[in-house]
């Protein structure tokens, strides 16, 4: 059984390895892919395994972007100047500024929005439930509204970061594989974190955080820890989205609540919550199912995502994995007292 | 014996209902001292204050000479004062042995320490209280499956786990098959003895309790009404009135 996991782990490797030359045209497509199945992983730390939704991890991703953008820039020119003259003229970088530039800006976002995290979560973990998700999406949106309203950092038109400083094609596997190794590292440093007590105390939380109280758990303590580390994640990836990205503004691409503040939610919800494959396997599934549409329904691909988001929340609340769990848990090493009345419930 | 808890003039009410009036009492070191009264009649609102559920509108509570009336929850049970609950808490979704394993006490262990696996004798340990409590072959289970009594034992082994030096127990044996109570009852006790915990219990069961505590408080309408061995608080007038309602 061992064997045959690794057998799989180094397939899955090679294919992520090799994804790009075998579909050379779609790098861009799984570049975006992993991009979901990190917000996803990253989603399912908290809103999964520690039972805190939070609609506000988009929060992180903007910050991300802005932080590494700030950075980037800040190496070379004045900020101010720079984004007052978007456009302007002044984004000359050589290639050292540039790699420098990504790496200090993914370093710098990543830490800054772990700090963040700390900081919102030690206000808003007072939140239970839909009132930890309705405050926490509150901060995204503010955070949004207060940057498109800050001319430093290029106000509601965004910032235009230089661009890769090669051949195009050369950038956009530089950018798979900057996505693609942030995600394997993710998901072996989870695949770790949930095996050790950290992951027994998160899921303690989740299951009754008042017994988890009562039992002398530092629960505000996990909980902060485990949301900076999701922030750290996020923060890195919105870094490297800033960079593919080229030209980010505020409220559409950077601080997305509509769209990939609640994407990485339904990939999650999909796939199954609490589970360590099942944000892999929903953000594939998600990113198809939105690929399809919007190339084969263009026009009705919300509506078409809408129905999705219902037929999941209303028919499928565990997902994928959490339905295989439900109906083969020997799989899974869960066993039920068949006996007993508590099996009947 | 030294005085664990000592609780001195407290009061707490909600709203104009008085739960607890002006209500000392102590728990002597490694003794088992009972608590009884009839319903509503404020026990389950002193266990709160006690553990720090809720903040008591005066009076002062020590425990092992530290004032706690001002501590939250996990501080106080950091400190190895532990609660069980009237309905029974577990973590339903996990099997017995992780329940157990989260239950591991974190008064000294740091952000680092939680970084680090479950060791061998941490499994060994859990392993053996759950014999302890009977539950050894049901380890692997999902807790959630069990019946209500073998949930209550469970919790019952996780708080053993947590090695606190006092626990409370909130009615340690309602809804559990009367069967069950006589092997209950022996392993509370043997907790007592063989671990040296000192047990503060509630209990409506009369039998249970004149058995067990060797010191019982009666509460009534909130105020302490009685108190002395078991066969004092069995032949005092006022807690059979209190019971059969001449009040």
């Amino acid at each position: 059984m061992t064997a045959l996991r690794y057998l799989l782990y180094a397939v899955l490797l090679v294919i992520t390895v090799l994804a790009p030359f075998i579909f050379p045209d779609f790098r861009t497509q799984l570049a975006t892919l992993w991009l979901m199945i990190i917000v996803a992983l990253t989603w399912d730390m908290t809103g999964g395994q520690m039972g805190y939704n939070s609609l506000g991890n988009i929060f992180f991703y903007g910050t991300g972007m802005y932080v590494a953008a700030v950075i980037a820039i800040g190496l070379v020119y004045d900020v101010g100047v720079y984004t007052s003259a978007s456009g302007g003229g002044i984004n000359e970088f050589t290639p050292v500024q540039y790699f420098a530039g990504i790496g200090l800006g993914m370093l710098g976002a990543g830490l800054f929005c772990a700090a963040c995290a700390i900081v919102i979560g030690y206000i808003t973990f007072g939140l239970r439930g839909p009132y930890f998700a309705i405050g926490t999406l509150g901060v995204a949106i503010a955070a949004g509204e207060l940057v498109s309203n800050w001319d430093w950092v290029g106000g509601g038109q965004g910032i235009t970061l230089p661009v890769y400083p090669a051949d195009l094609d050369e950038g956009k596997l530089f950018f798979y594989y900057v996505f693609a190794i942030i995600g394997v590292v993710l998901f072996i440093f989870l695949k770790w974190l949930y095996s050790t007590r950290f992951g027994a105390a998160i899921n303690a939380i989740r299951d009754d955080e008042e017994k988890a109280e009562a039992m002398g758990i530092h629960t505000m303590r996990y909980k902060l820890t485990a949301w900076a580390l999701a922030a750290f994640f996020v923060g890195l990836v919105g870094a490297i989205s800033a960079f593919q990205l080229i030209s980010f503004e505020p409220l559409e691409t950077a601080y997305q609540t509509i769209n990939l503040g609640i994407f990485m939610v339904v990939c999650v919800l999909l796939g199954g919550k609490g589970t360590l494959w099942g944000p892999v396997v929903g953000a594939i599934l998600f990113h198809l199912f939105k690929e399809i549409t919007w190339n084969y329904l263009l026009g009705w691909q919300w509506v078409a995502l809408g129905a999705l988001i219902v037929v999941t929340v209303v028919y499928f609340q565990d997902g994928l994995m959490g339905w295989l769990m439900h109906r083969k848990p020997g799989w899974f090493g869960i066993r039920i007292d068949e006996g007993s009345d508590g099996a009947r419930k | 014996m030294s005085t664990v808890i000592e609780v001195r003039n407290v009061g707490k009410s909600y709203g104009g209902v008085v739960a607890n009036k002006d209500i000392s009492l102590d728990v002597k070191s490694g003794g088992i001292t009972g608590l009884i009264g009839p319903n509503g009649s404020g026990k389950t609102t002193l266990f709160n204050s006690i553990v720090g559920y809720h903040p008591i509108d005066s009076g002062s509570i020590k425990f092992e000479d530290r004032e706690i009336s001002k501590m939250n929850v996990q501080e106080i049970a950091r400190l190895g004062l532990l609660r069980t609950f009237q309905q029974t808490r577990i973590y339903g979704a996990m099997n017995c042995v992780e329940n157990m394993l989260i239950s591991l006490p974190h008064r000294k262990m740091s952000l680092m320490d939680s970084f680090n696996r479950n060791t061998r004798a941490d499994y060994d340990r859990a392993d053996q209280l759950l014999e302890f409590v009977g539950l050894y072959e049901k380890r692997f289970l999902r807790s959630g499956s069990l019946s209500f009594g073998q949930q209550k034992l469970l919790e019952f082994a996780m708080a053993l786990m947590n090695e606190p030096s006092c626990l409370l127990l909130d009615e340690p044996t309602a809804g559990i098959n009367p069967t069950l109570i006589n092997g209950l009852i022996d392993r509370l006790k043997r907790a007592n003895s063989e671990f040296g915990i000192t047990l503060f219990i509630i209990e409506h069961n009369m039998r249970v309790i004149m058995n067990m505590a060797d010191h019982i408080y009666c509460l009534a309408h909130g105020e302490m009404l009685a108190e002395g061995a078991p066969e004092q608080i069995q032949n005092d007038q006022r807690v059979i009135d209190a019971y059969l309602g001449a009040h």
